[in-house]
């Protein structure tokens, strides 16, 4: 699994006395799957440990699940208290090729939760129709990498309908949600990491938890929400991550992004899947070079807390930020360079400010194997 | 005289259970039979079943003629491309195929029938179950293996895997259901302007059949006469969903409305043919497109992860491959025409198994490409670019 960075040194006010760079490679030397030397032919299989976060004792009794399985509680909790929403996509009735709609049409009846025939941008469309008749629609796209023929749904009238109709008309009632990341052997089309394409467009909400409590809660934030959000969930941890979640309904709000770990020398940010690989990177930063990591979980992507993490580079002087997508365009640049005009940095200054970007293939970061 | 002496030496071999082919002499027959493949019979005109037809005026003829050499190739390839899919099935489930894996077995009768009908020159592209048609396209074995153990000899080089097989005039391959369909038409409509009087097959499952991409082809296709073959191989299942709750109407064949159609009998190799030339000589008439549904079935499930019976039963598989297997088929029509012996038919396979056995021994132990073939191709570029690799310290290089 590649990573993305872009590393940024702050050399006036540099809290460390180590050469510009030398902390990037030894991070990543550090880092099992990187090497800065040829790589023997040998399978590299998407390394990182998921790690739970502590049991939430806000929000009342809490049950043991897995990612798909705190999916499907927030499509149950939903269902259950409001009586205009409807689950649609391919095979969902079934319960989904991921099982996150197992038990739900039995539960609620086959005119809630439904299968379209294949046809993404048909879903969407339909999607979107619904959600500005007033009922609340959640369609799945059955893979992030199929989301392209939506594309022109979601970007041209979905995200532009408040907007055009001059508060008139909104499609707010709309969730999309999507399969989403690198799971190893996906290929070019079962890993891809879109949410660059739709950074881009305002009206959006995109969002990508990292664990199942907040996949939960930050669904069922999105479902509430007024406006059209995508949710992306890492495949991988579909199963791989398992922690307590609350068995009922909670929300955890949206473009607030989680400071997972206090530090004082870098500013680590990522989201989804790369938060458990940054976090791993983090302890081994503090054990092996005694250096203090900060972990920022963004969450929401569109739009994002620009706050909290402005705020922890003024305090940490750097900023790496690691993410699956390619790095061009990735959404790594627009945080690095929103941060760097927030704060002003000398970009005129060449020998003091130094942009390492630490970037997966531009090529691609999927595996064939 | 002759073919009377042959067919009863024949019938006596039968009985008596000897090679037709070798030197024997039937005991209390007193009839020499010498050896020669003369004694099967050359050719013989076999009725199939009927095409239902869609604005069209006549359809296909309802009697095939096969030679025999024409039955032994199609059974060659046929079961070749059955035994290959069985081989990748056992890779893969030996964890030496990774990834996504569709299989083909079942099927073999549209791709073996449909390249009997066109010419090497003609194009075709599919969908992602595309190693049946990257064979008939003229792939061998080994490198179509090779491509999915991903290794250097693969045909796309080990980079594309199962879903991306390409060859001289065969476009893939293609993961996205339905993304192939307008670039059939495209390449229908590069033969229309180069006037080379090539044809486009474009197929597509009964899965892509509801994208609405499909529908802007056949209204370009139509509107241009462009010479582009549809051909929906309707297997029944789209992944884990039947026709019958995917589509509003399941008569693929006429969902081009104002294009012609024809439902064919998929899993008659014959049937096939004989739709495939009518369809190519209607488009080389400049006609403009048509449609094909070839009826189909696979075996395996959607792919190697799904078992295949969670949506059908096991007894709808058996049934299928005990009376519709389109090997069977083109095998009993063969032997109860004489065209051929049931030791004949033995040699083939063995040689088949052994063409396979090599092939997986090659595709096993080729070596993987090599690391600094990973970035290569990404751009048409000369100089070659440098691309950034996982860290800033791994300069790759993207030559193409």
């Amino acid at each position: 699994m590649a990573a993305a960075a872009r590393l940024f040194l702050r050399g006036a006010n540099s809290k460390l006395s180590i050469a510009p760079g030398s902390l990037g490679t030894t991070l990543l030397k550090l880092s099992p799957n990187c090497s800065s030397r040829t790589k023997t032919q040998r399978r590299h299989a998407a390394h990182f440990t998921f790690q739970p976060d502590p049991v939430p004792s806000q929000y009342g009794p809490t049950q043991k699940m897995n990612l798909f399985q705190s999916i499907t509680s927030a499509l149950d909790n939903t269902l259950a208290s409001d009586p205009t929403a409807v689950i649609f996509g391919e095979d969902v009735a079934f319960g989904g090729v991921f099982r996150c709609t197992v038990g739900l049409r039995d539960k609620y009846g086959k005119d809630r939760v439904f299968n379209t025939p294949l046809c993404e941008q048909g879903i969407v469309g339909f999607g979107i129709g619904v959600a500005v008749a007033g009922a609340t629609a959640i369609a799945e796209i059955q893979f992030a990498d199929y989301i392209f023929p939506a594309f022109d749904q979601i970007v041209n009238e979905a995200a532009k309908y408040r907007y055009r109709s001059g508060n008139m008309f909104d499609c707010g009632n709309l969730t999309i949600r999507a399969p989403w990341g690198c799971v190893g052997h996906g290929s070019l089309y079962h890993s891809q990491s879109p949410e660059a394409f739709f950074a881009h467009c305002p009206g959006l909400k995109v969002v990508i938890p990292r664990s199942p409590i907040q996949a939960k809660g930050l669904l069922l934030s999105c479902i509430a929400d007024k406006n059209p959000c995508i949710f992306f969930e890492p495949k991988i941890l579909y199963r791989a991550a398992v922690e307590q979640v609350p068995e009922d309904p909670y929300t955890i709000p949206l473009s607030q992004a989680e400071v997972l770990q206090e530090g004082s020398d870098v500013t680590l940010v990522a989201w989804g899947t790369q938060i458990h690989v940054l976090k791993e990177v983090a302890s081994m930063a503090q054990e092996k070079l005694g250096v203090s990591c900060e972990v920022i979980d963004l969450q929401t992507i569109l739009p994002w807390d620009i706050e909290t993490v402005c705020k922890s580079v003024v305090k940490t002087g750097r900023l790496l930020i690691s993410h699956e997508a390619p790095v061009t365009g990735g959404f790594a640049s627009e945080i690095s360079s929103t941060v760097q005009v927030r704060l002003k940095w000398p970009v005129s200054h060449p020998p003091h400010s130094h942009v390492f970007t630490l970037c997966t293939d531009d090529v691609n970061c999927w595996c064939i194997h | 005289m002759k073919t009377m002496l042959a067919i009863i030496s024949n019938a006596l071999c039968r009985m008596t259970g000897r090679n037709a082919g070798a030197q024997t002499v039937s005991e209390g027959a007193r009839v020499v039979v010498s050896r020669s493949f003369a004694d099967f019979t050359p050719q013989a005109t076999f009725d199939i079943k009927k095409c239902d037809l869609h604005r069209l005026e006549e359809g296909p003829p309802v009697k095939a003629e096969l030679t025999r050499e024409q039955g032994l190739q199609y059974y060659r390839t046929m079961q070749t491309v059955r035994r290959m899919e069985l081989k990748a099935d056992q890779l893969y489930k030996q964890k030496i195929i990774r990834g996504f894996c569709h299989l083909y077995d079942g099927q073999e009768a549209c791709a073996a029938g449909i390249e009997a009908a066109i010419n090497p020159s003609d194009h075709l592209i599919t969908a992602y179950r595309a190693h049946g048609y990257t064979y008939t396209r003229g792939v061998s074995v080994k490198e179509i293996l090779a491509e999915l153990t991903g290794r250097r000899g693969g045909v796309a080089k080990g980079k594309g895997g199962s879903m991306h097989m390409y060859a001289p005039h065969f476009y893939g391959g293609n993961g996205i259901v339905g993304a192939q369909v307008p670039l059939g038409a495209g390449i229908a409509l590069a033969c229309q302007y180069q006037g080379n009087n090539q044809v486009c097959v474009t197929l597509y499952g009964d899965g892509a059949a509801n994208q609405g991409q499909l529908f802007e082809s056949y209204n370009m296709a139509a509107l241009w006469k462009l010479p582009c073959i549809f051909i929906c191989e309707n297997n029944k299942y789209g992944m884990g969903t039947s026709v019958e709750r995917a589509a509003a109407s399941t008569d693929y064949y006429k969902r081009g409305d104002f294009i012609p159609g024809l439902r064919v009998d998929g899993m008659d190799v014959l049937c096939v043919r004989e739709a495939a030339q009518f369809a190519a000589d209607h488009c080389r008439a400049g006609k403009g497109p048509i449609i094909m549904e070839l009826q189909t079935y696979r075996y395996h499930g959607h792919s190697m992860s799904d078992p295949g019976v969670s949506y059908r039963t096991r007894e709808e598989i058996q049934e299928v491959r005990s009376k519709s297997d389109p090997i069977s088929m083109l095998k009993e029509r063969m032997l109860s025409h004489n065209m051929a012996s049931v030791e004949e038919f033995k040699e083939i396979d063995i040689e088949i198994r052994k063409q396979v056995e090599d092939a997986t021994q090659f595709a096993t132990s080729d070596p993987e490409p090599p690391l600094e073939e990973l970035c290569n191709h990404i751009f048409s570029n000369n100089p070659l670019l440098e691309v950034r690799g996982t860290n800033p310290w791994s300069k790759l290089k993207s030559v193409s």
